[in-house]
């Protein structure tokens, strides 16, 4: 049941209504996002027409299996925000809500540490576009394209787990502190709308930058 | 006998305090209130417009004499930047939308507040913090890329702050989209009872459609110009020639925002005229449902078109030939519009007040704009007229003479309704012939001069140009006391104006049902709708009742 203090916030009059709002503003949001990430996927298509060997040629210079592990995790921390909206929805023991979360947490705390690996290796390498760019068998500056594009498109995913990061610690202790199940149920599911959205980007990403030029 | 039904039975009157009763500056800046939203943007928005006037005033001085003796070439161009940027981001587009659509959406269907409170009070902050970065930029010596912050001379040659003043309009950008998503969800979830979709005003039609713009449109912008921003920081980026990027892909990815702004620039203006003509020709709206669809048809064409502004820009030819056909293709829901608006007008009672001389002023001047756009649409034309006066006439006409003046008809129509007080007739009609006269005046001869071949964004120009720049130039002064007359008014009217009662023009939306000013929560017994909008009834019919 439902605890007494629990009201839907102004100006909504019923649970439902709320619930119909938000969901309906979070897929409007997410619309929103994808027309953000829209113009990069398009560079990216530009250049990849433009140069074709070039992008072969630096996509081999990804770590696919730091990239491989991290889908996995990604699509795992999918997972387990799906349960935990599910516990919240049927109003369970936040302790359920609490431990999904965590694990989400965790899975994707993993994802941005492989990621900080990832970036640390290419730049290292002397893949970081700019003076002291390098990478053997390619036009340079097609090759330094790619990369602007590498970092800039994971970059600003990473932003968006960055974010999707904090707001889980945000819930793990809302759903410790709250009495208001259902408004906090509500919240919830908008988490896990974002969160699936930020791993579907990545879904999109990663055969973009990494599976190219590995096929032969 | 009554002249009109409106929408809902009319609210008792009012007992408690209405929704201006506090008055400290923290009751002010951490309300949620959409009505006091649409007020503090109102002020803000205000402010920018005279800062952009000025930068105006500046620039139509310089261009009394063929030469330049105000001002060097590069101030020039900072000025014509920091009107157009200030101008276009931080008065016009939250203009109608932010201002009138935050203190009437909510009423209009019935509700006590937008869909998400805090949300809609968040936008009024980003887009504070973005007008500051961007006014920061200009006190520290300006920006000189025009409003479009082409590539790239934006990203690797231009002198000032570009960096500040794109991402002043990201930050915007941002308060734009929560507006869009909060006005969809409201008009979605937060209708009255018995208010289906086609007993909207169609004010709310048209915000809806604006809506849609603001946020698919508006984040294409956004990550356009980080994308501008990183390139000019590390001088690596996709538009960079030099390196192999492509400089026309940012106009592609720029004019896919900017022109369906375009149209968050006029479908709002629209609505307002919709609603006044209606009111004061006291008749239903002609082909009410047509009206309402051409406003979604001008939002989703206005996505396909973009090209336009690339006819000399190295497109294909084939794909020039397609956006021009596209653009062609707009011009159906707008002239839709503007004949059923006058076919409303037509055999009504016309009751010549304030806001309705505003609204048969964007009517004819629309129309101008909206006819001028057709030449720009056709391909070999736009060769001829590129980059020339032509342009700018014809979407100050759309921009200015449409978007303003309903923007001024709006303000004056709902006046009443957002402080309780009449403002004085003859002056406000004073103002709008000034502002029609002028503006005609301004940007007229600017079709000539365009049309002979005179360039925008130079203040040096050949001598036989002199005469109808001197021309606009009177305009722009004529116009620019037409502008300041409302400000004199309607401040003067808080004070000693009239009370407006609940409904002076006996209007039939729901927010002339409740009091003027409203309560906080808009109305005290919850509205249930029973009527179809526009329940005007024409004197002879109600003489005969
Ligand atoms: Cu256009």
């Amino acid at each position: 049941m439902s605890h007494p203090s629990d009201s839907t916030a102004p100006p909504f009059t019923s649970f439902s209504q709320q619930r119909e709002a938000a969901t309906l503003g979070m897929w409007g949001f997410l619309g929103m996002e994808v027309l953000f990430f829209g113009p990069m996927f398009l560079g990216y298509i530009v250049f990849r027409i433009n140069f074709p060997d070039a992008f072969m040629t630096a996509s081999r210079h990804t770590l696919i299996l730091a990239g491989g592990v991290n889908t996995a995790l990604l699509l795992i921390s999918s997972f387990t925000m799906a349960l935990a909206v599910r516990s919240a929805n049927l109003l369970e023991d936040s302790a359920k809500v609490v431990r999904s979360l965590l694990v989400t947490l965790l899975l994707g705390g993993a994802f941005v540490g492989i990621k900080c690996f990832e970036y640390s290796h290419e730049i290292h390498e002397g893949l970081l576009p700019g003076a002291s760019f390098h990478l053997d068998g390619a036009d340079p500056q097609q090759a330094q394209m790619f990369f602007y594009l590498y970092f800039l498109m994971t970059g600003m995913h990473l932003l968006h787990v960055i974010i999707g990061l904090g707001l889980i610690a945000v819930f793990i202790l809302r759903a410790k502190l709250t009495v208001r199940k259902e408004r906090f149920s509500i919240a919830m599911e908008q988490l896990g709308l974002y969160w699936h959205f930020v791993d579907l980007v990545w879904v999109f990403l990663f055969p973009l930058i990494y599976l190219g030029g590995r096929a032969a | 006998m009554s002249i009109s039904t409106p929408q809902a039975e009319m609210q008792p009157p009012l007992e408690g305090p209405d929704y201006l009763h506090e008055h400290s500056v923290r009751s002010w800046l951490l309300t949620t209130d959409h009505k006091r939203i649409g007020i503090l943007y109102l002020v803000s928005i205000t402010l920018f417009f005279l800062i952009g006037g000025v930068a105006v005033t500046m620039m139509r001085m310089e261009l009394l004499t063929p030469q330049g003796d105000l001002f060097a070439s590069s101030t020039y161009n900072k000025l014509f930047t920091m009107h157009g940027v200030i101008m276009v981001w931080f008065f016009l587009i939250p203009s109608v939308p932010s201002v009138l659509g935050n203190f009437l959406l909510p009423m209009m269907l019935g509700a006590r507040d937008v869909a998400f409170p805090r949300l809609n009070l968040l936008s009024w902050y980003l887009f504070m913090a973005g007008a500051a970065l961007a006014l920061w930029a200009i006190i520290h010596g300006g920006v000189d890329t025009g409003w479009t912050f082409y590539t790239p001379y934006s990203s690797t040659y231009a002198n000032g702050h570009v960096i500040a003043m794109v991402m002043g309009v990201f930050i915007a950008g941002f308060g734009s989209i929560i507006t869009g998503l909060n006005f969809i969800v409201t008009t979605h979830k937060l209708r009255a009872p018995g208010l289906i979709w086609f007993r909207l005003p169609l004010f709310v039609w048209s915000l809806y459609a604006t809506s849609i713009i603001l946020v698919l449109a508006t984040p294409v912008l956004a990550i356009t110009l980080v994308l501008v921003a990183l390139e000019r920081a590390f001088g690596i980026g996709i538009f960079n020639p030099a390196i192999g990027g492509d400089p026309l892909l940012f106009q592609h990815l720029f004019w896919f925002y900017s022109h369906p702004a375009v149209y968050i620039m006029i479908l709002p203006g629209m609505g307002v005229t919709s609603e006044i003509i209606a009111c004061f020709a006291r008749k239903q709206v002609f082909g009410y449902r047509i009206v309402a669809y051409a406003s979604i048809a001008i939002a989703v064409l206005g996505f396909l078109v973009w090209g336009h502004h690339m006819f000399v820009s190295s497109q294909s030819i084939y794909a020039g030939m397609i956006f021009s056909l596209l653009s062609f293709l707009v011009s159906i829901p707008s002239a839709i519009k503007v004949f059923n608006w006058t076919a409303t007008l037509y055999r009504g009672s016309i009751w010549f007040q304030t806001p309705l001389l505003y609204a048969l002023g964007f009517l004819g001047l629309f129309t101008i704009g909206g006819l001028t756009g057709l030449f720009l649409a056709a391909l070999a034309v736009d060769v001829h007229l590129t980059d020339t006066y032509f342009v700018v006439a014809h979407f100050h006409y759309i921009m200015v003479g449409g978007m303003v003046m309903a923007y001024l008809g709006g303000l004056h129509f709902w006046w009443p309704k957002i402080t309780g007080k009449l403002y004085p007739e003859w002056p406000a009609k004073l103002s709008a012939l000034f502002i029609f006269g002028g503006f005609n005046l301004t940007f007229f001869p600017q079709f000539i001069l365009g049309y002979l071949g005179m360039p925008r964004r130079y203040h040096i120009y050949a001598p036989e140009f002199q005469t109808l720049n001197v021309l606009s130039s009177a305009g722009a002064s004529i116009l620019a006391v037409g502008y300041l007359l409302p400000l004199v008014y309607l401040l003067w009217s808080l004070r000693y104006g009239r009370d407006a009662g609940p409904n002076p023009w006996q209007a039939t939306g729901l927010e002339w049902t409740t009091a003027s000013p409203p309560p906080e929560e808009n109305f005290t017994i919850a509205p249930v709708v029973t009527e179809d909008p526009y329940n005007y009834h024409p004197t002879e019919e109600a003489a005969d009742a």
